[in-house]
């Protein structure tokens, strides 16, 4: 389907829950569309950790949507974040990672200026050179900004957003999702042992799709299933708010069960004889007294909060067109872990990223579906499994949380 | 001294790569002390000392885990790399043994033949010499870059 056609023609979902067009996932104005509605809509959007901005003059930059980002903790102790685009004539204001100290941001094209609010405080030879030149003195510094964000702080979480009519993020998450950010982050001081960026070979959204998709879990990820870091049988849930963006799976370990004979009966390749020749990598420790060995979350648009035993990350997803992703990874302790608590998280941290026991094959399965549907724009995913709703559920055989995605995506897009 | 563990470490170096790029893997184990430290990180990482790898092993065990997941559990399309390594310069000597970094350039091939420049960094190693041989006590694999495309399977 050529770009061209498809303006003239409105696009149609189609009816429900339990199908996705292929297109959704390789339009180019579905991408554009998204940005304005989605990522620059009315969403909290994640920016970074509180722990990244600990001291005032500290800064970091980073995405909503396409859309740069800086974010920095001001003299007074408050988190602030603004577009990184110069007012003046558009270029990165920033253009480092992070960094500490900052009492203010200067653009190297004319010098620009501006404080840890993103206001502007200064224009080069604003006026003008031995009485040449200059701005002209209707030129008002106050009247030109980039966009500033509204910022919302969870547990140690920073969040953005463009919109002056989201709801409060409280509201927005609910309070589920609220206290399963709580049970990992409330209370905790975060460290950040290690950053990386996987980049992903699809759409955005099919990187969602299998953060919120427990069907596939134990299917797809022997190592999950071997060692029973995740059974279905086991007792867990998942739970997806109202509006159906956010989303929770998680599983106990439930070590006095029989082993359940589910998955040798359906000759999946996930029951082998697989065993660690050095299984120090899953003796852990005792963290969260509810016992819950697995928690991964997920806050619409793109944000993953995991726990998988003691392996505590965050997960940023930044679309980088139709078919590209940035998945950046922060790897976490906590500020009182002990050396040897350090070490078991060192250690768990093999099981994520892009090298990862369980989270390898996350990689390259957007790619293999964003190479699947290519001559098949029309044609469409089939989510049924656990029926057609995207509600909570003790089942995690279940695409619940899927649907509940495609809800939100489509409350937002207006489909 | 110095000549012989120049070329010691450089013939355990060729060995290592071409055991990776050879599909080797259940001898890439062999190339290491037990314990010992293999950790796969970034230059951003190292720079600012943040612990955590793309890949940590503390043990020839973990090393031999990997290779049996790879072999076993993980799902992921079929490529090989080839190793460029550059020449090690040795850092320091002592009984404790050689400290040594060597360049490196990572070819991945995927199997419809696309090939990528996939990762360029430095090897930090502490070799071990006992008889003739030399084995990896500890290797830190810095990538220059913190960006990985679709995922890191085979070592490095």
């Amino acid at each position: 389907m050529s770009s061209n056609t498809a303006a003239t023609q409105p696009l149609a979902w189609p009816e429900g829950l339990s199908r996705v067009p292929y297109w959704a996932f390789q339009r180019g104005d579905i991408y554009r569309d998204e940005q304005r509605l989605i990522f620059q809509g009315n969403c909290w959007n994640y920016l970074c950790l509180e722990a990244d901005l600990a001291k005032p003059g500290d800064f970091r930059t980073t995405f909503v949507g396409d859309a740069p980002v800086i974010a920095a903790r001001d003299a007074d102790g408050e988190i602030y974040a603004f577009e990184n685009r110069c007012a003046h004539r558009g270029a990165l204001i920033c253009l480092d990672d992070h960094g500490s100290n900052k009492k203010d941001f200067s653009c190297v094209y004319h010098a620009w200026t501006y404080d840890l609010k993103g206001n502007l405080i200064g224009v080069a030879f604003k006026d003008g050179v031995k009485g040449q030149g200059g701005m002209p003195a209707t030129f008002r510094m106050e009247e030109h900004a980039p966009r500033k964000l509204r910022i919302a702080l969870v547990h140690g979480l920073v969040f953005g957003s463009f919109s002056e009519e989201v709801p409060p993020i409280e509201e927005y998450l609910g309070d589920a999702i609220m206290a399963r950010i709580e049970r990992v982050l409330g209370g905790r001081a975060p460290v950040v042992l290690g950053r990386f960026t996987q980049v992903l070979p699809n759409n955005w959204k099919l990187y969602m799709e299998n953060v919120k998709d427990s069907y596939h879990a134990s299917i797809l990820h022997l190592f999950f299933t071997t060692f029973e870091i995740n059974r279905l049988s086991q007792k867990g849930a998942i739970i997806v708010d109202d509006s159906g963006g956010h989303h929770v799976s998680y599983s106990q370990i439930d070590r006095s069960a029989a082993p359940d004979t589910a998955y040798a009966n359906q000759q999946i390749r996930s029951d082998s004889e697989y065993r660690l020749a050095d299984p120090s990598l899953l003796q852990g420790f005792e963290e969260f007294p509810d016992g819950i060995t697995l928690q991964i979350l997920s806050v619409f648009p793109t944000f993953v909060l995991q726990q998988i035993q003691n392996a505590i990350a965050v997960r940023q997803i930044v679309p980088r067109g139709t078919g590209r992703t940035d998945l950046n990874w922060s790897i976490l302790g906590y500020a009182h872990d002990t050396a040897e608590q350090r070490l078991v998280r060192l250690k768990q941290a093999n099981l994520v990223g892009p090298a990862g026991y369980i989270s390898m094959e996350d990689g390259c399965v957007g790619g293999f579906v964003q190479r699947g549907i290519a001559g098949s724009p029309e044609a469409q995913a089939v989510l049924e499994m656990g029926g057609v709703g995207a509600d909570s559920s003790e089942s995690r055989v279940t695409e619940a949380s899927v649907r509940g995605f495609w809800k939100a995506y489509r409350a937002h897009l207006g489909f | 001294m110095v000549q012989d563990a120049f070329h010691i470490i450089m013939q355990a170096q060729a060995d290592y790569a071409r055991c990776i790029d050879d599909d080797r893997l259940e001898n890439w184990p062999d190339y290491f002390d037990d314990p010992c430290i293999y950790k796969i990180t970034t230059a951003a990482n190292h720079r600012e000392g943040l612990e955590a790898g793309i890949v940590f092993a503390n043990s020839r065990g973990m090393l031999i885990d990997r290779v049996s997941a790879l072999r076993e559990a993980n799902i992921y399309e079929r490529h090989t790399y080839r190793h460029i390594l550059g020449v090690p310069s040795i850092l320091t000597q002592s009984g404790g043994g050689v400290r040594s970094e060597t360049p490196f350039l990572v070819a991945r091939i995927m199997r419809d033949g696309e090939t990528d420049i996939f990762a360029t960094g430095r090897y930090l190693d502490l070799y071990r010499f006992s008889d003739a041989s030399a084995k990896l006590a500890e290797r830190i694999v810095v990538c220059d870059s913190s960006r990985i495309d679709t995922l890191l399977a085979l070592p490095l």
